[in-house]
């Protein structure tokens, strides 16, 4: 496997507050390789989009990379300068938001954002930016581009407008495009066609995707990879087949376990007891503990680390060789 | 947008009547306007006679439209302190007033808004804070002591500046004697322009801020910077249109407003403007002076409000297209 | 480690009803009061200024409204410690031959009565107002809100001064001095109304269609009931940041008042009276009779504004 595009390494997020420092993403670690789609999936809160944000470099005050590191093709970017950093976003990476209906400024033509964009990353006039900017427009499926250029945002449907946001993140051609939640506020006529439209663009330039959501229909049909996460940690990482199919720790089995499918006939969808904890009062040990069906003395105390398991890799103490072998001999 | 502009006129309109209504009702019933035109020993006929020149026999409502009428060719009257028509006593006044009123105007804008810009950017810069400080302070600080404190520094202590007056005037048209063209009418205009100014500048400064950095945590700024544009461009491009769009509305609010305030700074650098004529007005009960002043400032506010709303229309796409579609 | 700290969730203890006291003490508001020294300060100033004007006669070594304790000799003395002070008139006299320090005292309680006084007025037209409105509609509404709109484009510095000349017209054969402080507690009070009708109106227009309101009108409650008991404590939240700022407003503008020679005769002095009075002496050098009383009426209003920032900023943490 060659030199994965982002590369991701204990990083870990902190927000200090008057009540204390605050850990919203705790070590978390993973890769994804040119062309390959990650899905990130987990509750609100987990931490999917405060990832997103660390990588790209817009964690606001008092959010704050305690810990870790992330590096774009090898090369570190997580202590880059400001100016620098900012010369690679929108050129080496690329974000969709989650509304396009707010992604976009009101006051300014639909055109001259993106002709604003193309001349920040790519050496190139202004006409050569306009005709680029048509044609970009053309492939993401805006009919009659040379006369949409000019409109304004309100003037486009929130499906369109989030066609714009696309050849806005992919107008420099960026290897790496973080989507987060980009079909979310969309009427879900217009989410397949968006989902497919991200696929095919990034097929098509061998870029690859973070793409965050909380949809495990959308991750199914779409990623390669898939992290799951639990109140800031990454859980279970792995072949998307392997993860839905056969999920290993107990909290992915529980997400899995609530798509309905269409071939299994369940008696009723799985349900996971209780809520995520806040912040502010992560239990000791394992975070899922509380809620886990199968909480034994160590995940108290013990917080436990991604263990290979079949394909993927597992953070759950009941796939730990001493755990196993010790609950073999007892029985 | 033609029927835009066409229900803006008619509201104004209705705002002028009421306006022109009260002005009326002053003018009317506060204080009978032949009392201050007679003595107590005018003969009853010619009171009579007055009473009659003066229409006030007629119906009320044929009194209201005849001053409507009048107060449309800029007729209000005569001063009862003055014993001359009242538009010429405004009219010689005008044109200090708007010198002084435009001067400020122009000083609260051009530092007002570059000093929100800068304090919403520079959230925990010292200077940021400097400038939010001596903004509460500006926002605190009486007009008029404001005044008092300018002169005392300038004029008295270290004489650089007049402490009132206008200084040389140039008569350039008609009626219209300026300060701005000379040397000491400029110097003249210093210190009455910032007191008056000052405070409606604290006030543009904090709307500006408050503004901004409404505008900066919205999501369009965030992609724009997810998207790499300079900060330069996100801040000034992006960040700084959005922000003036409202600022426009209230801004031109405070800026009509100044004229009236020039009441009290007028009165503080004994400046010959209106403001002065409309306090003598209210202590000594001239009545036909205060109920046009109040028609005129107010007239002044309905022209304002409508060049704001011609501006904003220009400056925000999504009200052209609802203007467009209505 | 820093998160695994905090203690285990609180659902085992037994929840206690907390007390208002308690309440109060555990509030975000209380704590971000008490991590603002300078909130605090201000909150000190105005309760120290206010307390001094309350017992002005204990204080004060004479009154000056009173005309046999005053001496014209006595007048335009410096301070106590500048060249030709005199030991009894700490802050010199002004032109009257009253005490600066006691005649700032009683200034100061006249301010702040005029300017209370007036506030509340201003409120209490306004919530009503704006209640009506928001609640009848219609053509009430309507009419409620036109009137605002004509006087919103007015400063309310000038509105008081129209009211304070028509109304002394009106009552012309009564003495100034004993209509003039009605009189200045209504041009506030009619100025400044607006405000608080906007307010309390936008929020009514919210509450009317909440379901506790529609149960109130299906049992059968009155509409003054509904309007007093149910919706005005659920919008009278926003109302209290504009109360605290316009506290300040209404000292300025009693002030301004008193200093154009509309307001408060120079018998019966307000800060902006003695200001007023101590302008005419500052050419002469005499700065003492305007410096003492404009340092405590800037002071005063600047403790209030910071008050009313406070507390905008902390019933809206949106704004950080």
């Amino acid at each position: 496997m060659n030199e994965p595009v982002l590369s991701v390494r204990d990083l870990t997020v902190e927000f200090v507050t008057r009540r204390g420092t605050l850990r919203a993403i705790d070590a978390i670690s993973f890769d994804i390789a040119p062309g390959e789609v990650l899905g990130v999936v987990g509750e609100s809160g987990a931490g999917k989009s405060l990832t997103g944000t660390a990588v790209i470099g817009l964690l606001e005050p008092p959010g704050r990379i305690a810990g870790g590191e992330i590096r774009l093709s090898g090369r570190r970017i997580d202590d880059l300068p400001p100016g620098e950093m900012r010369r690679l976003r929108g050129k080496r990476i690329g974000m969709v938001f989650q509304d396009p209906l707010t992604s976009l400024n009101p006051l300014f033509r639909v055109g001259d954002q993106l002709v604003e964009t193309i001349m920040t990353h790519l050496p190139v006039t202004k006409e050569e930016a306009r005709k680029r900017a048509i044609d970009l427009l053309a492939e993401v499926g805006i009919p009659a581009p040379e006369r949409r250029i000019d409109g304004w945002p309100h003037e486009f449907s929130g499906g369109m407008r989030q066609r714009v946001v696309l050849a806005l993140a992919l107008c420099a051609e960026p290897d790496l495009v973080i989507a987060d939640e980009p079909t979310t506020a969309l009427d879900v006529s217009v989410q397949a066609q968006i989902i497919a439209l991200l696929k095919r663009l990034c097929r098509e330039r061998g870029t690859a995707v973070m793409l965050i959501t909380h949809d495990m229909g959308v991750i199914a049909e779409t990623a390669d990879r898939v992290a799951v996460m639990y109140a800031g940690r990454i859980v279970e990482i792995g072949p998307v087949r392997e993860v839905v199919k056969n999920p290993q720790h107990p909290y992915a089995k529980g997400l899995m376990g609530s798509i309905p499918s269409l071939e299994e006939s369940r008696e009723r969808l799985l349900q996971i007891e209780g809520s995520m904890p806040r912040l502010a009062a992560i239990p000791k040990g394992c975070a899922f503990h509380p809620r886990c069906p199968h909480a034994f003395a160590r995940c108290h105390v013990e917080k436990p680390v991604l263990l290979e398991s079949g394909a993927g890799r597992v953070a759950c103490w009941l796939y730990d060789g001493d755990t196993v072998a010790r609950a073999e001999t007892a029985a | 947008m033609l029927a835009f502009i066409l229900r803006r006129l008619m509201q104004s309109v209705l705002v002028l009547l009421s306006v022109a209504l009260i002005a009326f009702a002053m003018f009317r019933f506060v204080g009978d306007p032949v009392n201050q035109l007679v003595s107590l020993d005018t003969p009853a006929e010619q009171v009579r006679q007055i009473r009659e020149s003066l229409g006030l026999d007629d119906p009320v409502i044929v009194q209201f439209l005849r001053y409507v009428a009048n107060a449309a060719q800029m007729e209000f009257g005569i001063s009862y302190q003055f014993r001359q028509p009242v538009t010429t006593l405004l009219a010689e006044r005008a044109p200090a007033t708007l010198e002084l009123a435009f001067v400020s105007a122009l000083f609260s804008l051009l530092v007002g808004i570059p000093m929100g810009v800068y304090t919403a950017l520079r959230r925990d810069g010292v200077l940021a804070r400097v400038f939010q400080a001596v903004s509460l302070v500006g926002v605190s600080l009486p007009t008029f002591l404001i005044g008092i404190l300018l002169i005392y520094l300038f004029a008295v202590t270290l004489g650089w500046l007049p402490s009132f007056g206008r200084g040389e005037t140039v008569k350039i048209s008609g009626s219209w004697s300026t300060g701005l063209l000379t040397w000491s009418g400029l110097k003249a205009l210093v210190l009455p322009a910032v007191t008056l100014g000052l405070f409606q500048m604290t006030l543009i400064m904090r709307l500006v801020r408050a503004e901004m950095l409404e505008v900066l945590r919205t999501d369009y700024i965030k992609f724009a910077r997810a998207r790499g544009l300079s900060t330069r461009a996100v801040h000034f491009g992006h960040a700084l249109k959005n922000t003036l769009v409202p600022v426009i509305t209230i801004a031109g609010l405070q800026l009509g407003s100044i004229i009236a305030f020039a009441i009290i700074t007028e009165t503080v650098f004994q400046w010959p403007g209106m403001g002065v004529l409309f306090l003598k007005a209210v202590q000594n009960v001239d009545i036909p002076i205060m109920a046009a002043y109040l028609v005129m400032i107010s007239a002044l506010f309905v022209v304002i409000n409508l060049a704001v709303d011609l501006l904003y229309a220009m400056v925000d796409p999504r009200l052209r297209a609802t203007l467009k579609g209505a | 480690m820093t998160v695994s700290a905090a203690p285990a969730p609180a659902a085992a203890t037994p929840v206690k009803p907390a007390s208002l006291l308690t309440r109060m003490r555990d509030s975000d508001i209380w704590h971000s009061f008490r991590s603002s020294p300078l909130t605090m300060l201000a909150a000190f100033v105005v309760l120290a200024l206010a307390l001094a004007a309350l017992f002005a006669p204990v204080l004060a070594i004479m009154n000056p409204f009173d005309p046999a304790q005053v001496f014209l000799m006595d007048a335009n003395i410096p301070p106590r410690w500048s060249e030709g002070g005199d030991e009894r008139f700490i802050f010199g006299t002004d032109d009257q031959g009253r005490d600066l320090y006691s005649a700032i005292l009683y200034g100061m309680r006249v301010s702040l009565m005029i300017g209370l006084g007036g506030v509340f007025l201003a409120a209490t037209i306004g919530i009503t107002l704006g209640l009506v409105a928001g609640y009848v509609g219609g053509r009430t509404d309507a009419i409620i809100m036109r009137v605002a709109d004509v006087q919103l484009t007015f400063p309310a510095i000038l509105v008081a001064l129209l009211i304070d000349g028509v109304v002394h017209a009106l009552l012309k054969g009564i003495p100034r001095e004993q209509t003039v402080f009605g009189v200045l507690i209504l041009s506030i009070g009619l100025s400044f109304w607006v405000q608080y009708a906007r307010t309390i109106r936008g929020s009514t227009l919210v509450e009317k269609n909440k379901d506790y309101v529609q149960a109130a009108r299906l049992v059968g409650m009155s509409t003054p009931v509904i309007m007093l008991r149910h919706i005005l404590p659920n919008v009278i939240g926003p109302v209290l940041v504009i109360l605290t700022i316009n506290i300040g407003l209404a000292i300025i503008t009693e002030a301004t008042l008193s200093f154009l020679g509309v307001g408060l005769p120079a018998t019966q002095p307000s800060l902006g009276t003695l200001i007023s009075i101590g302008n005419k002496y500052l050419f002469s050098g005499d700065w003492w009779i305007v410096a003492f009383p404009g340092f405590t009426l800037a002071l005063f209003v600047l403790a209030v504004n910071l008050l009313g920032d406070w507390l905008r900023d902390a019933l809206n943490p949106r704004l950080r």
